[in-house]
């Protein structure tokens, strides 16, 4: 994780983490040009993978232009005609984290770029909706993109950080819902088992934010706690913090988990 | 759970949340200034938690959410406010 001290890698093999999977995103500033990514990509699919794999973790990534870069349309192009150099490496998952940010014009046709893309070249999809006041809109036009491209397949795609007001919407598409888990601002733990608890634990999953601000890595074991404090049995807590990411995972055939990860 | 387990387990948290929001809401108006739309959005958001329906936490980030649809022409920050302006802001 780039944003991520490498005791966190340590502290989340000791807490029972079976993988990493880290997507492409903003890197605080804009990066100045194509190369930039060019590095970034190399970063994520060469240096990461070996610094988890010092603790045993295995690590996976997703490759894109993240939405926070996308209103520039000519760095969008350089940068997306890179990324199919890298999608047959042997960690990479799909494209994403994809989305939008400000649901601007720009943002919207970068979208459709990476979606074609994905399609183009048979790969998963992790999307990123906006945070706070233009969540509800963002996914609402994320969710009408890809419902208007027939091949998309939406078992296929994941549409991550939901909340109450944008859970059903996902679900009801027939994509995937993954709700990221933050200290502070934005999901919590105890909110996210609501909306299990409300909506089911089908075609739905939990990750922790582990970005440049408050986040925390641990974030999915300490919800999994959270969960036996409130009564959930071992076998729900093990579908939505393991096995339902791995089916979702699993459809791209390089996710690949150790024979001692089942707990 | 039971009603009464899920209090034990959450109401102490709930009531510190709430003393806080209280104390914001008078440190905000003890301050000098005008009137904001956070502020407002606040307060529209605040009266979902007096009505009886079960989705509270849905009625909350619906009243400072964009309810529009079309995309803006151009993303003049990376940021979010937490609160939607409104039009022409």
């Amino acid at each position: 994780m780039v944003s991520r001290v490498t005791d966190d890698y340590s502290a989340m093999m000791a807490a029972g983490c079976a993988a990493v999977c880290e997507p492409a995103f903003w890197a605080g500033f804009d990066r100045s040009s194509a190369h930039g990514f060019y590095d970034y990509f190399r970063q994520l699919t060469e240096h990461e993978p070996k610094r988890a794999a010092k603790f045993g973790l295995p690590h996976f990534c997703w490759l894109c232009l993240n939405p926070k870069e996308a209103e520039d349309l000519k760095l969008a192009a350089e940068v997306l005609a890179i990324i199919p150099e890298f999608l047959d490496r042997p960690t990479v998952l799909g494209i994403g984290e994809i989305g939008l940010n400000k649901n601007s014009r720009n943002e919207m046709k970068v979208l459709e770029q990476h979606v074609d893309l994905a399609v183009k070249h048979g790969q998963l999809m992790l999307v990123h909706t906006p945070h706070l006041e233009d969540k509800l809109k963002g996914t609402r036009l994320i969710v009408d993109l890809l419902k208007g491209n027939r091949n998309v397949k939406p078992e296929r795609v994941i549409i991550d950080h939901v909340e109450e007001h944008t859970v059903k919407l996902v679900l009801d598409a027939g994509m995937w819902a993954g709700m990221t888990l933050y200290p502070e601002s934005k999901c919590s733990p105890a909110r996210a088992i609501d909306m299990v608890e409300m909506y089911g634990n089908e075609r739905i999953w939990m990750n922790s934010a582990c970005d440049w601000g408050v986040s925390d890595p641990l974030a999915v074991p300490k919800t999994a706690l959270e969960m036996r404090r409130r009564g959930h049995s071992a076998e729900t807590i093990d579908k939505l913090i393991y096995r339902n990411p791995a089916v979702f995972l699993g459809q791209c055939p390089k996710f690949k988990l150790p024979a001692n990860a089942e707990i | 759970m039971t009603r009464r387990e899920i209090l034990d387990l959450y109401f102490m948290d709930a009531r510190y949340k709430l003393i806080d929001l209280a104390a914001f809401m008078d440190r905000v108006e003890r301050a000098e200034g005008g009137e904001d739309f956070r502020m407002q959005a606040f307060r529209e958001a605040l009266k979902e938690l007096g009505k009886g329906n079960k989705e509270r936490a849905r009625s909350v980030l619906l009243a400072f959410s964009d309810p529009t649809t079309d995309p803006i022409s151009k993303a003049g920050s990376k940021g979010a406010t937490g609160a939607w302006p409104g039009k022409g802001e």
